[in-house]
């Protein structure tokens, strides 16, 4: 496949960017879009060309440290994997790919690709956990008996993996998904009900102050999900803060 | 803290944004009941729009509700604008190329703009019938009907304006452009008032998108009626 890629490259955080275009031959279709970049890549390196830098980790659709707004969409066109589990199959001899990062006021560019999504880690802090005594004699959590569906919601929210695609699909650059399947996984376990008032406030407050914005219920965040977050959990962190706010 | 949540936070605005959202639904659907008595023609037609008139002008909680009515679509818009300035503030630089049509629906994109068309309406709408009725424009059309009551004549204002041999069906067509914009707004307002409130629940979510489309689709259609009604097939006064 010979394929035309336009990509965002910009120095640093505080230069003004823009799209560079650059052809790229003989692509191998069963090549992942990471792989694509790593070979373009070795190209501009041969040719003392400074790299494309872009965020990868784990290449198995697991860690969320990729990202990348491919021609318009989170982690492209395919649905439910990451851009490390997409493939150039997915794609056309001949295309325009349009590659730029992730954007938010939340998520400032780094460079080129790579933005800074440690919001996300401040959300988490604020309340994203449980606090169980670990001084030896803590109990075995299995002892506690669990329905079995609030169980499944539970485990379902925590396969977020922390991508932000959510905010980089959402048209308000909102982060409800990710920090409502964050107090959900925890609101729905009698382990996190204890702290569940707290927890939702805090966390939302965070959320407001990093500089997201709101939800419109477009439901664009959880179709372009990698993980398939569902929207129940906006509905519920929406219940879960009301409970919180009034009582 | 808890105070201040429920008014400031990011949440705290779309609860407030469903809440009067959802509110102006049931306001449409009596304002709705209210207008198909204008689809009843013969000679009781007048009375019994103008006395209905009466009764919502004097009763002490339809004053109260259109009051709660008026401060609801005031909220909402506000709201609407204050959400609108932080959610653009949120993306300051925006993507090159960004394709939402592929995940999101047209309306459920454009609330603002379909909510801008609405309350350039509602004005208009107020301007043609509700200032004439409130502030004088039908003091001098005052009558007396079968039953004894001394009422102005809205019904004969409503009829002559979309009768208007010139203007009439200017102005029909003009009500129908809104109501499509009230359909689309509806459309995708509906369920998200649930959605924000947190009423989302597997087994109800089909039903309340259900309900949402087909109030999205009849409500508007209904009121659209009325004035090509008026103009083509009821008798001229």
């Amino acid at each position: 496949m010979n394929l035309t890629l336009k990509i965002w490259r910009q120095k640093d955080a505080k230069a003004k960017g823009g799209i560079q275009t650059y052809q790229i031959a003989d692509v191998d279709p069963d090549m992942s879009f990471l792989e694509m970049l790593d070979v373009l890549n070795e190209g501009l390196v041969e040719k003392g060309e400074e790299p494309v830098v872009f965020d990868h980790d784990c290449r198995e659709g697991i860690c969320g440290t990729c990202s990348l707004q491919i021609n318009g969409e989170p982690h492209g066109p395919d649905r439910g994997v990451t851009t490390c589990q997409l493939h150039m199959r997915k794609f056309k001899d001949g295309d325009t790919i349009v590659i730029e990062p992730f954007r938010a006021k939340a998520f400032p560019v780094i460079k080129d690709l790579i933005v800074d999504r440690s919001a996300f880690e401040r959300i988490q802090q604020a309340g994203g956990y449980v606090s169980v005594n670990t001084s030896g004699n803590t109990q075995d959590a299995n002892s506690i008996p669990i329905e079995k569906e609030k169980a499944d919601a539970a485990f379902f929210a925590a396969t977020c993996i922390q991508c932000g695609a959510c905010v980089a699909a959402c048209k308000n650059a909102s982060a409800m998904l990710f920090t409502s399947a964050k107090v959900s996984q925890y609101a729905l376990l009698p382990q996190g009900k204890v702290e569940a008032t707290k927890r939702v406030l805090d966390m939302v407050e965070q959320m407001d102050k990093e500089g997201f914005g709101n939800c419109t219920n477009t439901g664009a965040c959880e179709i372009e999900c990698p993980k398939g977050i569902s929207l129940e959990n906006i509905a519920r962190m929406n219940r879960e803060y009301l409970k919180a706010s009034v009582v | 803290m808890a105070k201040s949540a429920l008014l400031k936070s990011s949440l705290a605005k779309k609860y407030w944004m469903a809440f009067t959202g959802l509110f102006l639904c049931v306001f449409l659907v009596g304002h709705l009941a209210g207008n198909l008595q204008l689809l009843v023609s013969g000679e009781g037609a007048r009375d019994q729009f103008n006395e209905y008139a009466l009764f919502m002008t004097t009763n002490p909680v339809v004053r109260i509700l259109s009051i709660v009515t008026f401060v609801s679509i005031l909220f909402h818009a506000i709201d609407g604008v204050i959400l609108t300035i932080n959610n653009r503030k949120a993306r300051p630089q925006g993507y090159v190329s960004f394709r939402p049509s592929t995940n999101s629906t047209w309306s459920s994109r454009n609330m603002g703009i379909l909510g801008t068309v609405i309350l350039a309406f509602i004005v208009i709408h107020l301007v043609n019938f509700w200032g004439e009725m409130k502030f004088g424009g039908l003091d001098n059309t005052m009558y007396t009907t079968a039953n004894g009551d001394e009422v102005k004549d809205l019904y004969s204002l409503t009829i002559m304006t979309f009768q208007d041999p010139e203007w009439g069906l200017v102005w029909a067509f003009g009500y129908l452009i809104a109501m499509i914009a009230i359909a689309f707004h509806l459309y995708h307002g509906f369920g998200s008032g649930f959605q924000s409130l947190g009423l989302n629940h597997p087994q109800y979510n089909s039903i309340v998108r259900k309900i949402g489309v087909a109030f999205a689709i009849i409500v508007p259609l209904l009121f659209a009626i009325i004035p090509f009604y008026i103009y083509f097939v009821l008798e001229t006064i």
